[in-house]
């Protein structure tokens, strides 16, 4: 990969590999990752349940537990490499200078504290201050997320507040301590399409103020589309096509990515049957060497019995993991992967 | 296949399951490993009442544990009395699950007013304590063998009723059951031949640890006199009729055959524990 | 309010059915005149007998009058002690009250600290240790823990009596030894014999309890927060756990209640245990019919008031009543 100046980079994740071993299985889960996150960039890493996307969230704040373990590469955050830091270090930026939010905002809040004491705890976590303080601050976070009343909210708990309401607070609370970077896991999913809608804009809005970068994680391509100026695909634990979003919509090169977009409805203009890729999506245990995709792509040929490395794409930028990738005339020229 | 094998490997699993092996053996084969047969008043002598471990009686017979105040070889008393304990226990235990194994997949089955009613009744008695309910039967129904038995099924059928019924409204949803229906098979065929071989799991689990419990409660019962009758002595009722001796140094009356009782429960409760930590799917943990 | 009312009106029920059982089970089985007269006595003796006590009349009517008794506070008089039976259970519950909630007390300020470190630090050795014996507490029989106590720290250590309750001192009406040091000395046995196997279902349940809640999101996500592992032990995850554990608490005194029976016998402890138990040997019906109604009443109450606490402690339910 190409790599500029490295203070340009606010994230670089180099080779991250994180394995689960028990006595049934080894599962990849994530083998052998790299990309970059620039400063105040908003990154979508997108892939189907069981490609390791949210493992690698939860592998660059370190929050893997046994039977899983970083088994190999880098993870370098503002300069220090996280997989090397150990436990108080890592609690030190977690929730300080990185935070991470996830899908379902009833079950991430504990249900017997109010919010307030939630939101008060994250800041206590990392600063000495007064209570009155932290309060104040915990209630402009929460105006700055556009919820209203926040006195109200911040001495409720949390099943008194709506699905959308929630997920708010829960992202007010990663940015009370003005992180650098926010991983997102599937935040919106929970949520109904307006609610949805609404925090992608304030999302939006967020990041062009604090400058937060966003790592998006999520399957749903047509949020991606939205939100992320670069985008990530993963599969099987590795990522198999990278580049700017607008570029990768519109011309995929992996044959998987276009698989993806083509079964999304909006897609597909005429009244027909939705394109759906054959076969399931490959648990991060198969142990099958080469490419992964290999089994469900109509592309493939016995070169593919290597695993292709993640390389450089001249014609569109951005890189692809393949040996076939799908070129530029080929994406105007036919509707579905030949 | 792989969960069996966690089973065996456990250093835990393989002690307690050779305790309860060993017990059972014991049990089974009783009359002809005890040097006595401490019912038969023609082998006591009274003369070697309250002879304490590892002496040597009028007649020549060894007493590994001593001897009660009938002159009776603990030894015998303790393989004789958990023949009866297990026996209790087992055959207790089998009769509780059947019915309560019956009922729970009944009403999850049938549903409707008498899933209602079944489970009602069963929460009803699920919210008393166990031994409450088994004096309460035996307060009603009197001692001895057959009561106890009785008391121990009135106790633990709702257990088992209760995790069947959860085991079988999981397993009503699943596809097989609907292939079965379609096929038109009876609905008794298919609630047994079925939907009950995929419960097993959890019933196994339950029924380890109700075994345990029915051990214990037979054997406080017998303990507090209101059990096994004393022409049939249980361990329990050893326990309790060597109490008094211990206050006067003769420990061994009671000692023995507690400690027994205890490494008994305690095995049967190992495995429990060692089974359902093998079905637990927190690998790794 | 409702939901108040509800399990009361539950709790009535249950009453209902139980001494119906009850009435018809004790009295209905066996003929309990031969407890009092010999049955070798002349017949106009026990014909006597019978009408005197009533056990000639067909039997729902001696049910509704036992009913109208009962309500009136009249369980009969015991065939033995020649006393009302109610008074006689109520002389004895203030000792088994005390054996059985200070049991508890031992029980929750022992196990949950334990359980909270076993779960914490789940595969550590000490968690094994602590697992073990929390099995270990459960299966042996409580009169056996009780003989193995009464061997080591009675009568090779002479630290403690073998038996029967201590000095008391009254206090709000009630007899309770909690208050001298001859009063503890008797009572440090039988709590602690009684307390085992709560404290060990207590380990457990906390420990699975622990182990269970460190696997869920808002565990995960406060750790994401940087926020420090104790705090999330004792005011996230606690809290949330101990509101399935108390609602088992209402359960676990109404056992205690029952294993009372068992230590009272063993340490001779002047309570209702002992009472229900000689009771029962001599089928002293009005003694034992008493006895087991008054439990049921009391184990009920116990569990609506434990119901009540544990919605108060859950703000779920606490806000959803008010709303």
């Amino acid at each position: 990969m190409n790599m500029q100046a490295t203070d340009d980079y606010l994230l670089r994740v180099e080779d991250l590999a994180t394995h689960f071993v028990t006595r049934a299985s080894a599962v990849r889960a994530v083998d052998g990752v790299d990309f970059c996150v620039k400063r105040g960039e908003i990154v979508g890493l997108v892939g189907e349940s069981g490609s390791g996307k949210t493992m690698v969230g939860l592998s660059l704040l370190g929050l893997i537990d046994p039977p899983g373990r970083i088994v190999a590469g880098k993870v370098i955050f503002e300069g220090r490499d996280l997989a090397s830091l150990d436990e108080s270090e890592l609690r030190n930026l977690r929730g300080n200078r990185l935070a991470m939010i996830f899908q379902d905002p009833l079950t991430t809040l504990s249900p017997t504290l109010r919010v307030g004491r939630q939101m008060m705890n994250v800041i206590k976590a990392h600063r000495t201050i007064s209570t009155a303080q932290a309060r104040t601050q915990c209630r402009d976070a929460l105006g700055i997320l556009g919820i209203p009343s926040p006195d109200e909210r911040l001495d409720a708990y949390p099943h008194q507040l709506s699905g959308g309401m929630r997920q708010r607070v829960c992202i007010a609370m990663a940015m009370l301590n003005a992180p650098s970077l926010i991983i997102a896991d599937e935040p919106t999913t929970a949520l109904d399409v307006t609610t949805q809608a609404q925090i992608l804009k304030q999302v939006r809005k967020l990041r062009d103020e604090t400058g937060t970068a966003f790592i998006w994680i999520t399957h749903d391509l047509a949020v991606v589309s939205e939100l992320a100026e670069r985008i990530l695909v993963m599969y099987a634990g590795q990522i198999v096509e990278a580049g700017r979003a607008d570029l990768l919509l519109q011309n995929p090169c992996h044959p998987y990515t276009r698989g993806l977009l083509d079964s999304l409805p909006s897609r597909n203009r005429q009244a027909r049957r939705l394109p759906q890729i054959p076969g399931t999506a490959a648990r991060a245990n198969a142990v099958a060497a080469g490419c992964k995709f290999r089994s469900r792509c109509s592309r493939a040929t016995c070169a593919c019995e290597v695993l292709p490395e993640l390389r450089l794409n001249e014609s569109r930028g951005g890189s692809v993991r393949c040996v076939h990738p799908i070129s530029a005339f080929e994406t105007t020229h036919t509707e579905t992967v030949p | 296949m792989d969960r069996f094998q966690a089973v065996l490997a456990s250093p835990g699993s393989v002690l307690a399951g050779g305790v309860i092996v060993l017990c059972v053996l014991a049990a089974i084969f009783a009359p002809l490993i005890a040097p006595q047969n401490p019912y038969d008043l023609a082998q006591l002598s009274l003369i070697d009442s309250e002879s304490s471990p590892l002496s040597t009686g009028s007649t020549g017979m060894f007493f590994l544990f001593g001897t009660d105040d009938q002159g009776r070889d603990i030894f015998s008393a303790i393989l004789y009395g958990l023949r009866l304990s297990l026996a209790v226990a087992l055959f207790a235990t089998v009769i509780a699950a059947s019915l309560g194994v019956t009922v729970g997949l009944l009403s999850a089955y049938a549903g409707g007013r008498i899933e209602a009613v079944l489970m009602r009744i069963v929460d009803m008695q699920l919210s008393f304590p166990a031994v409450l309910i088994a004096l309460m039967l035996i307060a009603a129904l009197g001692s001895g063998v057959e009561k106890v038995i009785l008391a121990i099924i009135g106790v633990q059928w709702a257990s088992y009723a209760r995790t069947a019924r959860g085991a079988a409204l999981v397993e009503r949803e699943r596809e097989y059951v609907e292939a079965a229906r379609c096929l038109a098979y009876g609905k008794p065929r298919i609630m047994f031949l079925h939907i009950l071989p995929n419960c097993l799991a959890p019933l196994s689990i339950l029924a380890t640890v109700e075994i345990g419990a029915a051990i214990t409660i037979e054997a406080t019962l017998s303990f507090l006199g209101v059990g096994l009758p004393i022409t049939q002595p249980s361990l329990g009722l050893l326990i309790a009729n060597g109490y008094p001796f211990m206050l006067s140094g003769k420990y061994w009356l009671s000692v023995f055959p507690g400690i027994v009782l205890m490494t008994l429960v305690i095995a049967v409760n190992v495995m429990g524990e060692v089974i359902r930590e093998a079905f637990d799917p927190r690998d790794g943990e | 309010m409702a939901f108040l009312l509800r399990r009361l009106l539950q709790g009535i029920t249950t009453l209902i059915v139980v001494s119906l059982l009850i009435f018809v089970g004790v009295f209905a089985i066996g003929n309990p005149v031969y407890v009092l007269v010999d049955p070798s006595s002349p017949p106009e003796v026990i014909q006597e007998t019978i009408r005197n006590l009533g056990l000639d009349r067909p039997l729902y009517e001696q049910y509704l009058r036992f009913v109208i008794a009962a309500l009136h506070g009249d369980f009969g008089t015991s065939y033995v002690h020649a006393q009302p039976s109610l008074l006689l259970i109520a002389h004895r519950l203030p000792a088994t009250l005390e054996l059985v909630v200070t049991s508890l007390c031992i029980a929750v300020t022992i196990g949950v600290p334990l359980g909270l470190v076993a779960g914490y630090w789940a595969r550590s050795g000490l968690s094994r240790w602590i697992s073990s014996l929390a099995v270990l507490g459960i299966s042996v029989p409580t009169f056996w823990i009780g003989l193995v106590l009464i061997i080591v720290f009675a009568l090779d250590l002479h630290l403690v009596p073998t038996g029967g309750r201590g000095q008391t001192v009254t206090l709000l009406g009630m007899q309770t030894s909690l208050l001298t040091i001859d009063g503890l000395r008797h009572l440090a046995l039988p709590a602690l014999t009684l307390s085992l196997f709560p404290t060990a279902l207590i380990v457990r349940l906390t420990r699975a309890g622990i182990r269970e809640h460190r696997r869920m999101d808002y565990v995960r996500f406060a750790r994401a927060m940087g926020i420090a592992r104790a705090r999330i032990l004792l005011q996230y995850m606690l809290r949330n756990i101990l509101i399935p554990i108390v609602t088992i608490l209402g359960l676990v005194f109404g056992t205690l209640i029952a294993f009372s029976v068992v230590t009272e016998s063993i340490f001779s402890w002047p309570g209702m245990g002992k009472l229900i138990i000689d009771s029962i040997k001599v089928s002293d019906r009005p003694v034992i019919v008493a006895y087991l109604l008054f439990v049921v009443t009391l184990f009920l109450v116990v569990n609506l008031v434990v119901d009540m606490i544990s919605a108060a402690l859950d703000p779920r339910i606490r806000l959803a009543r008010a709303e």
